[in-house]
């Protein structure tokens, strides 16, 4: 009797079959045995007045539905001389798609839209590139010359974007270990996306041409936590030096990662650090299993006689598709089923957390052939569209064998079905030679999808419009006064105070070392107290209130010099934190008044403990000493705060009792 | 004949490369004050000062590295450039119309040198075939490079050329004629031709481009399809324009000069 396959058992098995574990359990000798390597390339916008190439104004930035007007382009790429297409160049201008770009007038002008060439390079832009460099110990170049990097996915108007190296050959300090820079490069930031439906894309223009500075390391880290480490001292590095933008798409990783016999894989614009761990992980994992995918289907048979077999089938004789197209208002213009030989067991083969192989064809389909999802089902879904039936039925329609194949069933419009078919061949002739080089998009639950084809380091050519810019070594030297102290020693010294590094990341990349140092010296605070307000309460403090006006932290300075001179107790300082934020000119003493506290003198706190400790006999609710502590704690604590501290009311209460 | 080993270079960073033997697409490691550099030695350009040196770094981008700063050089290999392109047949369809292309200085499509970052102009049938293969599907296509001047020196001497090799190509039962052009006279020249070739019984068509062809956004390629197929599948036998109608890609525009006699 036939064995059911069961797509979820199968997942499970490859899953454990790899060795994949999560992330949390995982250690280095996990990451050294699949050969975890990890680069990156940290983006941060550098704060200037103007954009790179043109007059315009940096930072202003406007709603996606509010525009002066909107142009189309359509990309093509340009042969290289060895007669080929760059491999993303030619897959973006294979998806055909009309590029639409919205644009305000305050942000944009017509060197935007590539009627104009460019401004010599904006001169603060590059004087603050070069500290940035100084400070990652980059050697810095004696020319700058501006090259063109080819981008066709339409983010940049012209084409490709303009950008230059300022130093090459750096390190950074870890906690243990030192990682190498390969360079540190000024660019020009790209249009941000509004939307991508179909063969449509429309971007805004108002980010374009803003200084962004590229910092690359090579690929030194060799597990997910160090990856996180080398982002995060990069960002307090350019952070420390004053001179780049902050908030919300200031700054952005992409990473690289490959395990051994895997390959490069670029995620892209990673926007929180904090996902960095997983993304990695989950990353070299998913090319761990990608090449034992190839092991299994090399041992099948040879990818020279492999070929995949189509039909189109009429979506009525299956009642679970015409279902599931109906329910989800899918078009369906042509159903397409392919044939894949020899792939039993691959489709629903463990790639990611949630995600199997099948993923990375329907990813293609909605990238290249510009299929929305869902796009696609299979004969070992995930998701169990297919009945039992149905599957046996559709492989005898193709002349399939259920025990060593696998198909896919796909749907959309007509003029997309050519396209959809080359794409899913394509895939699958890749599964056989490993892990295709891909630039992959993030999410926050650590999984990731194919974005585009890896570029090629051969897309670059100067850009004839600008000449070379010399560098002198007087100036070089000037600009190294401006330096800040090494974000390492920093860290250093935070921890010889014996604070947690858990606060490290809010008081590096708001550049308070030198608030807390102040704090701590001149008024006398203890370390680590000092930093679990400010690190901690105060923090949390920010992200839920909003200021009247400009938070200054040197109010924070003022605070505990307030409550050191009048004496009163270090635990008034949290309660006022929302209100030291919120009213940034109010008195610390009008805070106070309207936290209705009051100020107890220590008879005060002894004859109400005694008016208490008589209240609680007469309830009666116990005999019990620890009771009548806690139950008088109770009632207590919030009156006293200012006064005494929480230990010296428990000291007094006990006393009396 | 003696090789240029030193493409472009002059003065002191010629005395510089010469003095460490270290040649133009040598890879060299460079030791200076501001620290090491590695990578491939360029040519220089001509227009650009005689105290640096360019070179090509591991990861595609060029620098510059201030002669002064240098006290080292050793050139640890060699690879000289080639700039050939490799031919292709430009494919020659039956029932297609037959559509001839004078050149006349300008560049219509070209392709890219990643190495050197050259932009090499494609003209012959087989090269702009490689740059834009949809001509294929519009016409069968020769070309010819009639003369090379740029379009702002252009007068009665260009005129007249353009206008006895239409009339010869004419007589050779062409179906249309493109005559590409620069950007900056190209409206001269159509005038000029609409008196000088009249009752034309082919088309004619005039076409340029805005953004140059090297860069993806360029319209180069649009122009020369809609100037394609105008002159081979059009009935509108007269000089014009083919450019393109908005800065969006949306549309091209002919334009044409109609005369009363």
């Amino acid at each position: 009797m036939k064995q059911k396959f069961d797509p979820k058992a199968n997942y499970e098995a490859t899953k454990n079959g790899i060795g994949y574990v999560p992330r949390k359990e995982a250690t280095q000798k996990n990451y050294d045995e699949i050969g975890f390597m990890s680069g990156l390339e940290v983006h941060q916008q550098v704060d200037t007045e103007a954009k790179s190439f043109c007059r315009c104004p940096a930072g202003m930035f406007n709603s996606s539905d509010i525009y002066d007007a909107e142009i189309i382009r359509h990309m093509r790429p340009t042969l290289s001389e060895l007669g080929e297409y760059d491999g993303t160049a030619l897959m973006e201008f294979r998806t055909k798609k009309e590029i639409v770009y919205r644009i305000k007038n305050e942000t944009a002008c017509t060197y935007e839209v590539d009627d104009t060439p460019p401004f010599p390079l904006n001169r603060e832009a590059l004087e603050k590139a070069i500290v940035l460099a100084l400070a990652s110990k980059l050697n810095i170049v004696g020319e700058v010359h501006i090259t063109r990097k080819q981008y066709l996915d339409g983010s940049i108007p012209t084409g490709f974007q303009r950008t230059a190296i300022i130093g090459v050959e750096g390190e950074i300090q870890l906690s243990n270990k030192k990682v190498r820079l390969i360079q540190l490069s000024l660019e020009e930031d790209s249009c941000r996306e509004i939307s991508d439906i179909g063969h449509r894309r429309v971007y805004k223009t108002d980010r374009l041409g803003m200084p962004l500075i590229e910092t690359v390391t090579y690929p030194d880290m060799v597990n997910p936590d160090e990856v996180k480490e080398a982002a995060n001292y990069i960002r307090f590095l350019n952070r420390s030096t004053g001179l780049v933008r902050t908030g919300i798409g200031a700054g952005r990783e992409d990473v690289n990662v490959s395990c051994t016999g895997g390959t490069r894989v670029e995620i892209k614009g990673v926007a929180h650090n904090s996902w960095i761990p997983e993304l990695t992980h989950n990353e070299c994992y998913r090319q761990w299993a990608l090449l034992n995918i190839k092991n299994i289907l090399n041992s099948r048979g040879s990818v020279n006689t492999w070929k995949a077999i189509s039909k189109f089938i009429d979506v009525n004789d299956y009642k679970s598709i015409n279902n599931y197209i109906n329910t989800n208002s899918l078009i369906a213009e042509k159903v397409m089923v392919i044939l894949l030989p020899n792939f039993k067991g691959l489709l629903s083969h463990f790639t990611q957390p949630k995600k199997a192989f099948a993923n990375e064809i329907s990813d293609r389909l909605k990238v290249i052939a510009c299929i929305e999802k869902p796009n696609m089902t299979n004969s070992e879904d995930l998701n169990n569209i297919l009945d039992e039936k149905e599957i046996t039925d559709i492989f005898t329609t193709i002349n399939g064998n259920e025990e060593t194949d696998a198909f896919v069933v796909l749907w959309g419009p007509e003029s997309d079905m050519k396209t959809a078919l080359e794409t899913v061949e394509e895939r699958c002739v890749m599964a056989f030679k490993g892990v295709p080089e891909e630039t992959r998009k993030s999410f926050k639950d650590g999984t990731t999808i194919f974005e585009r084809v890896l570029p090629g380091a051969d897309r670059m050519y100067p850009d004839t419009d600008s000449a070379p810019i010399p560098v002198s070594s007087e100036y070089i030297d000037s600009l190294k006064s401006r330096l800040p102290i090494i974000v390492s020693e920093r860290i250093n010294q935070l921890k010889s105070w014996g604070i947690p590094s858990s606060y490290n990341t809010y008081i590096l990349s708001k550049n308070l070392i030198g608030l807390v140092e102040r704090i701590i010296t001149e008024l006398g605070y203890e370390p680590k107290f000092v930093a679990s307000i400010i690190a901690g309460k105060f923090k949390s403090v920010e992200g839920r209130t909003n200021s009247e006006s400009k938070f200054n932290y040197e109010r924070l300075f003022d605070l505990f010099k307030f409550v050191k001179e009048n004496n009163l107790d270090n635990g008034i300082i949290n309660p006022m934190l929302k209100g030291v934020y919120k009213y940034p000119n109010l008195n610390f003493e009008t805070i106070i008044e309207n936290l209705k506290i009051k100020q107890y003198s220590k008879d005060g706190i002894i004859a109400e403990i005694k008016l208490l400790k008589e209240e609680f006999n007469k309830i009666g609710f116990s005999n019990n000493n620890k009771n009548m502590t806690d139950w008088i704690m109770g009632k207590m604590k919030r009156k006293i705060t200012g006064s005494i501290s929480l230990k010296e009311l428990r000291t007094l209460i006990v006393k009396e009792i | 004949m003696s090789e240029d080993f030193f493409q472009g270079y002059k003065g002191i960073a010629l005395e510089l490369l010469k003095k460490f033997n270290v040649r133009v697409w040598g890879q060299a490691e460079i030791e200076t004050t501001r620290g090491k550099f590695k990578g491939t030695i360029l040519p220089r350009s001509e227009n650009d000062d005689d105290t640096h040196i360019v070179l090509k770094i591991i990861t595609g981008y060029n620098i510059g590295i201030d002669v002064d700063t240098v006290t080292n050089m050793i050139e640890t290999g060699y690879k000289k450039a080639n700039y050939k392109i490799p031919e292709k047949e430009f494919p020659y369809t039956e029932g297609l119309p037959k559509v001839k292309l004078i050149g006349t200085g300008g560049t219509i499509a070209s392709r890219l040198d990643y190495r050197t970052g050259a932009v090499i102009p494609a003209f012959s049938p087989g090269e702009l075939y490689g740059a834009v293969p949809e001509l294929a599907d519009i016409c069968n296509l020769n070309t010819e490079k009639l003369f090379a001047v740029f379009s702002e020196n252009m007068g009665p001497e260009q005129y007249k050329t353009l206008a006895i090799a239409i009339g010869k190509e004419i007589e050779n039962g062409i179906d249309g004629i493109i005559i590409g052009h620069g950007t900056d006279t190209l409206h001269h020249t159509a005038a000029a031709l609409t008196f000088m070739v009249q009752n034309s019984p082919i088309p004619i068509v005039l076409v340029g481009s805005q953004r140059s062809s090297d860069r993806p956004s360029s319209d180069a390629a649009l122009n020369l399809m809609h100037a394609a197929y105008t002159a081979g599948h059009s009935d509108i036998a007269e000089t014009m324009v083919c450019m393109f109608g908005p800065t969006s890609d949306e549309y091209g525009l002919l334009i044409g000069l109609l005369l009363e006699q």
